[in-house]
């Protein structure tokens, strides 16, 4: 606990905090060289990770500004971000469902230990007492754990609309209602313990749905945060000043410091470096730019400072135009209903119409309106949706559980249902089906160079020598000594051996094509770089095929090399496509009626993603297609595309078996209910036995992805 | 029968004990971070103080 000393100091100067996101700490190593690391930079007054939500939260004196609190993390070695309205703590509303759920737990428990002392044979004062300590429990404990579900049956009923959270509702009150009046005239069953019972189970299911939610959310950042907040704009008279990002304009002149991220776009007029565009195209490999040339807000400039003068700004930025699509495409999204309230559109008018049959029926046979009223009430109370309530989340959370130790993150319940429902699959090329880095060929480089190209290459942080180190370490290569290595921004490495030069260099010829020429003395070999298809794409596909799943290929690249792959997977394709034309195309085919996966990466797949009615990318995605995705899949492999509609499937029959126990249970209790015969005691078994059943067939899924 | 009039408040006082703790770790952020909980007690702490 050493990094909450330094917050004992009185006298120091007020302090202020700033939270940063940082998506590459892991372990425990990580969190003691971030906060002792962090504590150890003057002005800096504590610092403390929070390793569920990937992000450090740092105090400190208020001349550090968050450029210098990314360049000291970049200094330990991590890539962070600063993100405003971030909370540390998980969102309210689920801070307030767990709460719920502890109170209805105590709630249930000390009545049920009273309930069984009713059952066991108490009358008399001593049945009269229980069921007046019962109330004194229950009355705070509903009112107060029920809210969820009351506020939001309430909004529903508002809109004209209804919900599962009607019929819950509806039951809750009743069941206290009547218990309430058999305590106040002495009567023989109180259903306090059930509607508490009901209350808990049914927080439950919400609870884990929450928890299924809040996953995956914390690796995700938000959109538009890395865009640069703010930028140097230099003036006419040659003054320098530091302007917001929504405050500038076309026409002006930014001077961007290397490591800074763009605030806009611009052209570029001065200066030549390499900027890394993932947040754009979630490629990795870092662009040479030079005079003339566009770049993007989000962009971040890698090399030499940049003199650029500003085209789009603010809301008129390429990135602001993506995210305004998305923001569009995914509203279709949002008019998803899921399969517990389809359910619930049915149970609802059926159960309350069986109650109000139970309860005229009675009158009829001359039973009165008391003995008429509780009948009717324990019907409804019998039929209330326990088990369905815990149906769904049940299994989603077991699945997504199963998934998750496959390499696949499932952001919500919708989203599994939804993956269940696809039936066409849309895959975009570079870094989906590829593998979306650089392989270095080096076949047509003979033995003796490799230790020299291997030592230049572990002199730069160049994606492609980074490739060349990699692929030379895996064939066991050991690097040669050189003397005077130095690295030249955009042109290479250069050294020299034995008084011979020796360098690692962008070649002199065609610049386009991605490679690089190893020189030795006179001698020179080209190094091609070759973007590989993911080692098990093909059988993906086929499992998916298999599944009644046909795949295309839907890419933003030129149509010659993505002719190759979709020749090798035997799928069609179409090339060259924009952000907005691979948007049409998806709404082309859900107008079509069919419901198309979408599997992508870059940020021009976003809209894409958003419109699909499922998606999926890649971790190596840009953080807007994480964002736009419902699953996020990690490592080279394709399979847990596969996987996930394979575990989506068997879930939603697990979902519909829990619907039919559910139903099966009602219909055996129904009959006992509309006899009068329900007792307290009957209905607490079959609401837990009910429960039990639907989450012990839920727990079959935990093997699922297998 | 006169026992209950104790041992009902004693359970009942147990349960509420139980919730209020439950409430005092939730505020003071105890589950606010569970991986890195679990991979806190793994650092190895070489200055002391």
């Amino acid at each position: 606990m050493n990094a909450h000393t330094a917050l004992a100091q009185t006298d120091s100067p007020p302090l202020c905090q700033t939270t940063l996101a940082v998506p590459g700490m892991r372990c425990s190593a990580c969190i003691a060289r971030i906060e002792s690391g962090l504590t150890a930079i003057d002005g800096i007054a504590a610092a403390r990770v929070n390793l569920s939500a990937k992000r450090v939260a740092i105090s400190h004196d208020r001349k550090l500004d968050d450029l210098d609190l990314t360049e000291a993390l970049q200094r330990l070695g991590f890539e962070a971000q600063a993100v405003e309205g971030l909370p540390m703590r998980g969102s309210l509303q689920d801070r307030e469902l767990l709460k719920a759920l502890a109170v209805a737990g105590f709630g249930m428990m000390n009545i049920m230990l009273l309930s069984v002392g009713v059952w066991s044979g108490a009358d008399g004062a001593t049945r009269e007492a229980f069921h007046w300590l019962s109330a004194l429990i229950a009355l705070p404990v509903i009112a107060y754990a029920g809210r969820p579900f009351f506020l939001s049956a309430l909004k529903a009923v508002r809109r004209g609309t209804s919900n599962m959270d009607v019929p819950i509702s509806i039951g809750v009150l009743l069941a206290t209602g009547l218990s309430l009046h058999e305590t106040l005239v002495g009567g023989e069953h109180a259903y306090f313990d059930g509607a508490t019972m009901l209350l808990f189970f049914l927080l439950a299911g919400r609870a884990l749905d929450a928890e299924m939610r809040n996953r995956t959310r914390a690796g995700v950042g938000a959109l538009l945060g890395r865009m640069g907040r703010n930028a140097s704009v230099l003036h006419a008279d040659g003054s320098t000043e530091r302007m917001a990002a929504d405050t500038l304009l076309p026409g002006m002149v930014m001077l961007v410091a290397a490591g800074e991220a763009l605030a806009a776009d611009g052209k570029i007029e001065e200066g030549t470096s390499a900027i890394d565009n993932s947040m754009l195209t979630g490629e990795s490999t870092a662009e040479q730019v030079g005079i003339g040339e566009q770049v993007h807000a989000g962009a971040i400039n890698m090399l030499a400072p940049l003199r650029v003068r500003i085209t789009a700004a603010a809301h008129d930025t390429a990135l602001a135009e993506i995210a305004r699509l998305m923001e569009e495409a995914g509203q279709s999204r949002s008019r998803y209903v899921r399969i517990a309230d389809r359910a619930s559109r049915f149970y609802a008018p059926a159960v309350h119409t069986l109650a109000a049959l139970a309860f005229a029926g009675w009158m009829i046979a001359g039973a009165g309106w008391h003995e008429s009223l509780v009948i009717a009430i324990a019907v409804l109370i019998i039929t209330c949706p326990c088990a369905m309530g815990l149906a769904v989340p049940a299994a989603q959370v077991v699945a997504s559980g199963a998934l998750m130790k496959r390499g696949l993150l499932v952001k919500d319940g919708s989203a599994l249902e939804r993956l269940a429902e696809v039936d066409v699959a849309v895959f975009d090329k570079t870094g989906t089906l590829t593998l979306g880095e650089p392989q270095a060929e080096l076949d047509t480089v003979p033995l003796r160079a490799l230790p020299i190209a291997l030592a230049l290459a572990q002199a730069s942080r160049h994606p492609l020598s980074r490739s060349i180190a990699n692929a030379l370490v895996a064939k066991g290569i050991a690097p040669a000594r050189l003397d005077g290595v130095r690295e030249v921004a955009g042109d290479g490495v250069f050294a020299t051996q034995a008084s011979e030069a020796v360098a690692l260099r962008r070649p002199q010829t065609d610049a386009a094509q991605m490679a690089v020429e190893l020189v030795i003395g006179d001698e020179c070999w080209p190094v091609r770089f070759d973007d590989r298809l993911r080692s098990d794409a093909g059988k993906a596909i086929d499992r998916l095929h298999a599944m009644g799943i046909d795949s295309r290929i839907l890419s933003g690249d030129r149509n010659a090399p993505l002719a190759k792959v979709a020749d090798e997977l035997g799928l069609e394709s179409l090339g060259n496509v924009s952000p907005q034309e691979k948007l049409a195309q998806l709404e082309q085919l859900t107008a079509a009626g069919t419901r198309p996966l979408m599997v992508g990466d870059g940020l021009n797949d976003g809209p894409a993603l958003a419109a699909a009615h499922a998606s999926i990318a890649p971790g190596t995605a840009s953080d807007a297609s994480q964002q736009a995705a419902d699953a996020v899949f990690i490592g080279e492999r394709l399979m847990p595309v596969a996987d996930a509609v394979t575990v989506a499937r068997r879930t939603m029959r697990v979902v519909r078996q829990n619907f039919g126990f559910a139903i099966a249970y009602n219909m055996l209790a129904i009959p006992f209910a509309l006899a009068g015969a329900v007792t307290p005691l009957i209905a607490a078994i079959a609401m837990s036995l009910s429960s039990l059943v639907v989450i012990g067939n839920s727990l079959r899924l935990a093997g699922a992805a297998k | 029968m006169n026992a209950l009039f104790v041992l009902i408040p004693i359970a009942l006082g147990l349960g509420a004990a139980g919730l209020a703790a439950f409430f005092w770790s939730m505020r003071d952020g105890q589950y606010d971070d569970m991986d890195g909980a679990a991979v806190r007690i793994l650092i190895e702490d070489d200055n002391e103080d």
